[in-house]
């Protein structure tokens, strides 16, 4: 008899387990970075209130309301966290409450960020296939950029006046991938300058930026056969402050005159005043940035303009270079494919088909 | 005001002339400007990296736990290797260390701007165009689509624009230039207020002629 009491004991515990486990109930959400805890429950009722114990035990309010479900992304991965499910009885004048608790855990694959992943898969899958063309001798189209066919008309200016030509790399530091397209830019300008024997001065604000394009000026001048030619000092560090490099490179332009400026990488605050005084001392000048509110200002005091993807283009749009190219066709591929996406996304809310769009918003 | 201070104030009116002389044309007083800017500048940034960047990141946490922060000897290694530019022999080491950098930059913002500009932009892009409450929505929300679709097609550059496919290209360079122009009034006006904050410390602080 007393088994018979304790079966049918133990058989009401797991049962009444189990039905309040079915009433209110945490789950970590799947296949995400651990910061996410969904919480549902199924009970009959109006209004429920949604309690978190803290870290010292203490219950905080955080939902009150009819729906059925729950998401708490103010969790940390591997953490236990413990809520409180409390539905107001009027009837009987009390309440009940549920008590359930789980712990978020870090996933290695973040399934909401599929989109992102298959983009950038896409992508360079294209580039590696372009790059590879290229290197096998597939001759591809570039349109023509009109910017850049002004730099062997700039470069040969300053050869012609005996001027030298100024070569502003941003304000930006090598961490800026603006800065970097500017690197490649003047890598093929310094080759030039030196096939011409026309003298190159490169101001820099930060001291990686300096060391590199001393290594880029220093390999071009190499290339083009006149190592001798090279100057280390006429490559030199200004200063770390936005506006005293300003002031230094103003000072520059003024006083050393030169017949082509070219002012490329990433600018701010700083862009207005550099054009326009370069401008007032008669250079031909040359801009491009990626900082969509600059290009205003270089648009109306430059002569040509690289327009933000033109800046990533123009190496490869001036080297010729087979990997360069067919890294540019590998994003005109993804801007092929950005179009199709926003085409397809707009004719999919249009049909009333939201999961398209949710799948490119989940990756954010 | 004490003697430091109005020594301060009349420094910064000598140097806030000196500056705006060059709307004139190249002086003597502005070079002295410009000199003064870029060398205490210069120094200043030496100072300030040194407190804020290496001392409190790398040389305190050496010192304090050198077995807890054995990683900070990567970068003081890279530093160091950069440092080896100063030596004409040892200047190829400083290769490594750019090396690095520009490889470590590039890949970290592929992802960044591909979520926040690539992604973020789709996204932002795939409305329901007739889902607005009025008529001058619908229209704005067809040129949002319009717009970025001519923009992105502008930085095509696999194929010549001409014809037929040069139509999207002149209307991305329209809506391109349109927010240009917007752009540029809106900066413009801030740079008035810089203009207007210096006039107002020469006419306030120094000068005193407004309160």
């Amino acid at each position: 008899m007393k088994k018979l009491l304790l079966v049918v004991g133990l058989f009401l515990c797991v049962y009444v387990q189990l039905s309040a486990s079915s009433l209110f109930w945490v789950e970590d959400v799947p296949w995400d970075e651990g910061k996410a805890l969904s919480l549902e429950w199924n009970v009959p009722a109006e209004t429920v209130y949604l309690q978190k114990a803290d870290s010292l035990g203490a219950w905080d309010l955080i939902y009150a309301g009819a729906e059925k479900k729950y998401k708490d992304s103010e969790v940390n991965p591997q953490q236990l966290y413990t809520y409180r499910l409390i539905v107001p009885r009027p009837e009987i004048g009390d309440s009940i409450s549920f008590i359930a608790t789980a712990k978020p855990i870090e996933q290695w694959f973040y399934l909401h960020k599929l989109s992102f992943l298959l983009i950038l898969l896409a992508v360079s899958f294209a580039i590696i296939y372009y790059v590879n063309g290229a290197r096998n001798g597939k001759d591809y189209f570039i349109r023509r950029i009109t910017a850049l066919d002004s730099v062997d008309e700039a470069i040969g200016r300053a050869t012609e006046k005996g001027k030298p030509i100024l070569f502003v790399p941003g304000i930006g530091d090598l961490d800026d991938i603006q800065t970097i397209a500017s690197l490649t830019i003047m890598s093929h300008l310094a080759q030039k300058a030196a096939e011409y024997d026309t003298e190159l001065i490169v101001p820099c604000r930060f001291s990686m930026v300096l060391s590199a394009s001393r290594e880029v000026v220093k390999e071009a001048y190499l290339k083009a056969g006149k190592p001798d030619a090279y100057k280390e000092e006429r490559i030199f560090y200004l200063t770390d402050d936005q506006f005293g490099y300003v002031a230094g490179i103003d000072g520059i332009m003024l006083r050393e005159q030169p017949a082509a400026n070219f002012f490329l990488g990433s600018f701010y605050a700083e862009s207005l005043i550099l054009a326009e005084t370069g401008f007032s001392t008669g250079a031909i000048q040359t801009s491009g940035t990626a900082q969509a509110s600059q290009l205003p200002f270089f648009i109306v005091s430059c002569d040509h303009t690289l327009i933000g993807e033109e800046l990533f283009a123009a190496s490869a749009y001036l080297s010729r270079d087979p990997q360069q190219l067919g890294s540019l066709k590998g994003h005109d591929f993804g801007k092929v494919l950005v179009i199709l996406f926003i085409i397809m996304g707009v004719v999919t809310e249009m049909a009333g088909w939201h999961w398209f769009k949710a799948f490119f918003e989940g990756a954010q | 005001m004490s003697f430091a201070g109005t020594f301060g104030l009349w420094m910064a009116v000598f140097f806030t002339f000196s500056i705006f002389s060059f709307l004139y044309k190249d002086n003597p007083f502005y070079k002295f400007a410009e000199q003064v800017f870029v060398g205490l500048s210069a120094a200043y940034w030496l100072v300030y990296l040194y407190y804020s960047i290496m001392l409190p990141n790398l040389f305190s946490k050496l010192i304090s736990d050198f077995k807890g922060n054995l990683i900070l000897l990567i970068p003081a290694a890279l530093g160091i290797m950069m440092l080896m530019r100063i030596i004409p022999k040892t200047q190829w080491i400083s290769r490594f260390p750019i090396a690095i950098m520009i490889g470590t930059s590039a890949g970290i913002s592929m992802v960044r701007y591909a979520k926040s500009d690539l992604l973020s932009q789709i996204s932002a892009t795939m409305i329901n165009p007739f889902a607005a409450v009025s008529v001058s929505a619908v229209i704005g929300n067809f040129l949002l689509i319009i717009g970025t679709i001519c923009g992105v097609y502008f930085f095509y550059f696999s194929k010549k624009q001409e014809g037929l496919s040069a139509v999207p290209s002149k209307l991305g360079i329209w809506f391109l230039m349109i927010s240009f122009g917007a752009s540029f009034g809106y900066t413009v006006m801030a740079r008035i207020s810089l203009l207007i904050g210096r006039l107002e410390f020469i006419l306030k602080d120094w000068l005193h002629i407004i309160k």
